[in-house]
């Protein structure tokens, strides 16, 4: 009848130390759409894959401001996402009120690691079943966080959340480390084609993504569809100038090789 | 009194007193603290809610310390939330009756600032609180320039606290000055200014009132 004895509770360890219903909900976030975020020293970038739950309905929102310096993009369940972000929403502000300056994004990812955490360890509640990545400016420069339904957090470089994330995670690894160099284009150039390679062949178009971006001098936005379609068209000029060179220099090699082959 | 100074310095001083409005009794309370690493705060008024305000503070920079991330909270945000205090109780009709003077330099920008009794607060290059409004502020706008010494504020703050020690009534000749720079805050000990009083305006001070005692 059960599929697993352990994991009827949130609070239930299982004998091998597990706890299922957190794992469970770490495995709603890869059951949503993919979000990724990547960061240089002064830009933070995220980038969403937007998918439409019907052919007849629009696409949910996965990219939220905080306040100027922080926003999140989220993967799992988009209801917690949204009750979270309110959270968010009202720790930036209510810091700006008391100290008039921006709250450091490093605080306010442990406070929303805390507020997860309580639910792995309340048998009336359950974990949220969204993964937020936290993108923000401050004092100490840029930051990239990903937090989890478990309660943990991390601070990443460059990381992918959501469906088929492992390609773009796999993308990101090969490059990340030229990151913390990259002008804001760079960066989301590299976000777009992290976004591509989660979609696997589907033709990447600026109406299935989100990008948002928040920098030095930059407060958190969302980057219009128009310039994101321009990024994307000038990308794939360039695949396909790339591509046609390869193919002649193929065509050159088996001229060259024909003789050799004689 | 406060001023801000060139480059990275600031400075304050202040007399020494402990009031009960104006039951003037205890003659070494000093009223000025450094506030976490970056702030230095001044205090005219009720010296116990002062006492009060500096409790808020050392919890407020305990939890700023204990979070061990390298973000700390500077003057500005200091300022801030002592606006916030004072307007909050303010609010409840029961004010903390303080005047309150923060400075501080962080990361090489400076900052001086003001919160009254019932929440008023301002950022300027000089600021006094009480007496010092009336009679020093007058003298800092004459005198006051950006690019003063250390050794020219310390001169022109003593000058103005003569002026205040001659003026007034309840004042006792004994002072502190504070510095604080990105390296650090150095508050001095208490000490008295040369003073005299046989200037002949002091001989008969209510010859130019005729008609009244």
């Amino acid at each position: 009848m059960f599929r697993n004895q352990y994991d009827t509770d949130v609070t239930t360890w299982s004998p091998a130390g597990r706890l299922f219903q957190v794992e469970y909900a770490m495995e709603a976030v890869k059951q949503g759409s993919a979000a990724i975020g990547l960061r240089s020293a002064t830009h933070v970038v995220l980038a969403t894959v937007n998918k439409a739950a019907s052919e007849l309905s629009s696409h949910q929102k996965k990219v939220f401001k905080m306040d100027d310096h922080i926003g999140v993009a989220i993967a799992g369940l988009t209801a917690d996402g949204r009750v979270l972000s309110r959270f968010l929403r009202s720790e930036c502000i209510n810091h700006a009120f008391v100290y008039e300056s921006p709250l450091p994004v490093s605080r306010l990812v442990v406070h929303l690691a805390d507020k997860a955490q309580v639910c792995t360890q309340r048998s009336w509640k359950r974990p949220y079943g969204v993964g937020l990545l936290v993108a923000g400016l401050d004092e100490t420069g840029a930051h990239l966080y990903y937090n989890c339904p478990s309660g943990n957090y991390f601070e990443y470089q460059a990381f992918a959340i959501g469906s088929r994330s492992q390609a773009a995670k796999t993308y990101l690894e090969r490059r990340f480390e030229a990151f913390n160099n990259y002008p804001r284009e760079e960066l989301i150039k590299d976000a777009l084609s992290a976004i591509k390679e989660t979609l696997q062949g589907e033709k990447l178009t600026s109406a299935i993504c989100t990008v948002a971006v928040v920098g030095v001098g930059e407060p958190f936005h969302v980057i219009d569809q128009k310039t994101i379609q321009e990024v994307i068209d000038s990308m794939e000029i360039r695949e396909e100038a790339a591509a046609d060179q390869g193919t002649m220099q193929e065509e050159d090699k088996s001229s060259e090789a024909a003789p050799m082959d004689i | 009194m406060e001023k801000k100074e060139k480059a990275i310095l600031f400075f304050k001083s202040d007399t020494e007193f402990g009031s009960y409005g104006s039951t003037l009794r205890y003659k070494s309370v000093e009223r000025i603290k450094a506030i976490g690493k970056h702030t230095l705060l001044g205090a005219s008024g009720e010296i116990s809610d002062f006492q009060e305000i500096l409790r808020y503070l050392d919890e407020l920079i305990l939890y700023d310390n204990m979070w061990d991330d390298g973000n700390s909270l500077g003057p500005k945000e200091i300022h801030n939330y002592l606006n916030r205090v004072m307007y909050n109780r303010r609010n409840k009709f029961n004010p903390l009756w303080n005047s309150l003077v923060i400075g501080g330099v962080k990361n090489g920008q400076k900052y001086l600032g003001m919160v009254g009794m019932i929440g008023t607060h301002f950022e300027d290059n000089h600021v006094a609180t009480g007496f010092g409004n009336h009679l020093a502020r007058p003298i800092f706008r004459d005198e006051w320039s950006e690019d003063m010494t250390f050794e020219e504020a310390v001169r022109l703050l003593e000058k103005c606290l003569r002026v205040l020690l001659y003026r007034d009534r309840s004042a006792i000749n004994k002072f502190q000055i504070a510095k604080i720079t990105d390296e650090g805050v150095t508050i001095s000990q208490p000490y008295s200014l040369k003073t005299f009083w046989g200037f002949s305006a002091f001989k008969n001070p209510s010859k130019g009132a005729e008609g009244s005692w």
